[in-house]
């Protein structure tokens, strides 16, 4: 069953080994960039050393809070015309009821960032693609506006700009013929910041969403992860996300 | 023969809109001033000539640096170009006025620029708590750390 309707992670796993081996031949032998810590220069590339993720305890996620969404409608300047089938939406709470208790909780649900994202799969252009670190983009000075990326989403996490838009933000380029999604706040990340809907969670003292190295054993997320039950959206498509839920 | 004619006709004409510019009409564009200079030797991050010629390579290389590998230097970025290039005045122009910086030469060499129906036209300021971003700092301040990254030697060339 799984053969027939998996992706072959065995072949992913060896082209990629055999890429990351290839390039790392490059870094100077006893150079650790792990070590050299997440402060970036702004004119060093992103290194596979670090995966982005997040981590989202749904016991603290409040019912009714939606300061996450807002923020990220803020950070990005993502403007709706009332019309929720279609309006730009990168980040959504969900609330999830257990029909025989009668249990709800709600969850933010936005791009898991996943290791083998779907959306760069069918992505006929390039444009879909996954930075070095794990954050998943769009290039869309080469999206053509297909949608194909749309369709194969499980997490229903990108949106399709209908409408010519104006005053975008020197951070967010947006534009109309384009899809897009959560970025992980990257122009942030790349300044050793945290998401916006992260910040936004702290700031109300939720504490529900937690922004860090997978990589790193030592970050305040991979102890989470380590300590607590964690799961992944639709864990059966084997995509490996990045956004990992506690409490589901 | 009819070549010869169509060539005086157009000799004709343009002597006839010269002699209509009056004094400081020019038929050359008007380019805004930027607001700060890069160095006393050059005002901005390439010689002049060397901008004006191929300002297009150094953005276009930048931009899939950036996107691709995270690569965020300021001196050949298009929000840099913008926050020197065009004031943040509520009123500037914006790009689809002859007078915003990029437009003033675009228009005048008929060719349609296109970065603005996605990227900022001018400067934006951000709001405090956003500590990451370089808008909103006087443009003379950009200036002097982008020599502060040059000097560190981690300007990417």
């Amino acid at each position: 069953m799984s053969e027939e309707s998996g992706i072959d992670v065995y072949r992913r796993r060896f082209l990629s080994g055999s890429a990351t081996a290839a390039a790392g031949m490059a870094v100077v032998p006893g150079v650790f960039l792990h070590e050299i810590g997440h402060a970036k220069p702004a004119a060093d590339p992103v290194t596979s050393e670090v995966r982005w993720g997040m981590l989202i305890d749904t016991n603290k996620c409040a019912e009714g809070c939606n300061d996450c969404v807002t923020a990220c409608n803020d950070e990005h300047g993502l403007t709706g015309h009332d019309r929720p089938e279609t309006d730009a939406q990168w980040i959504r709470k969900v609330k999830l009821k257990d029909k025989q208790t009668g249990h709800t909780q709600t969850l933010p649900l936005l791009c898991q960032h996943c290791e083998h994202p779907p959306c760069v799969d069918v992505c006929p252009t390039g444009a879909s693609f996954k930075r070095d670190d794990g954050i998943v983009l769009v290039d869309k000075h080469i999206c053509i506006g297909c949608r194909y990326c749309m369709m194969a989403c499980p997490y229903k996490a990108r949106s399709f700009i209908h409408e010519t838009l104006q005053d975008q933000l020197p951070h967010a380029p947006r534009g109309k013929g384009t899809v897009e999604s959560c970025t992980f706040c990257v122009h942030r990340v790349d300044n050793d910041g945290t998401p916006a809907c992260v910040e936004a969670c702290s700031a109300e003292n939720h504490n529900a969403m937690v922004f860090g190295d997978l990589n790193d054993p030592s970050s305040e997320i991979s102890k989470g992860l380590k300590q607590h039950s964690t799961h992944q959206i639709r864990a059966d498509l084997q995509l490996n996300t990045g956004v990992r839920y506690r409490g589901i | 023969m009819l070549k010869n004619s169509f060539i005086l006709l157009l000799l004709a004409f343009t002597a006839g809109f010269a002699m209509q510019g009056q004094a400081g009409d020019s038929l050359l564009p008007e380019i805004p001033e930027a607001q700060a200079r890069f160095s006393e030797a050059q005002g901005c991050v390439e010689p002049t000539a060397e901008m004006r010629k191929n300002h297009m390579d150094y953005i276009l290389h930048q931009r899939d640096e950036t996107m691709y590998e995270g690569i965020r230097t300021r001196q050949y970025s298009l929000n840099e170009c913008i926050n020197c290039h065009v004031s943040d005045a509520e009123d500037a122009p914006r790009v689809s006025s002859e007078e915003h910086f990029c437009n003033s030469c675009h228009s005048y060499a008929a060719v349609k620029v296109d970065c603005f129906q996605c990227h900022a036209d001018r400067p934006v300021k951000t709001s405090d708590n956003q500590s990451f971003s370089t808008t909103g700092k006087p443009a003379l301040q950009i200036i002097d750390s982008l020599h502060a990254l040059e000097t560190e030697g981690t300007v990417h060339e």
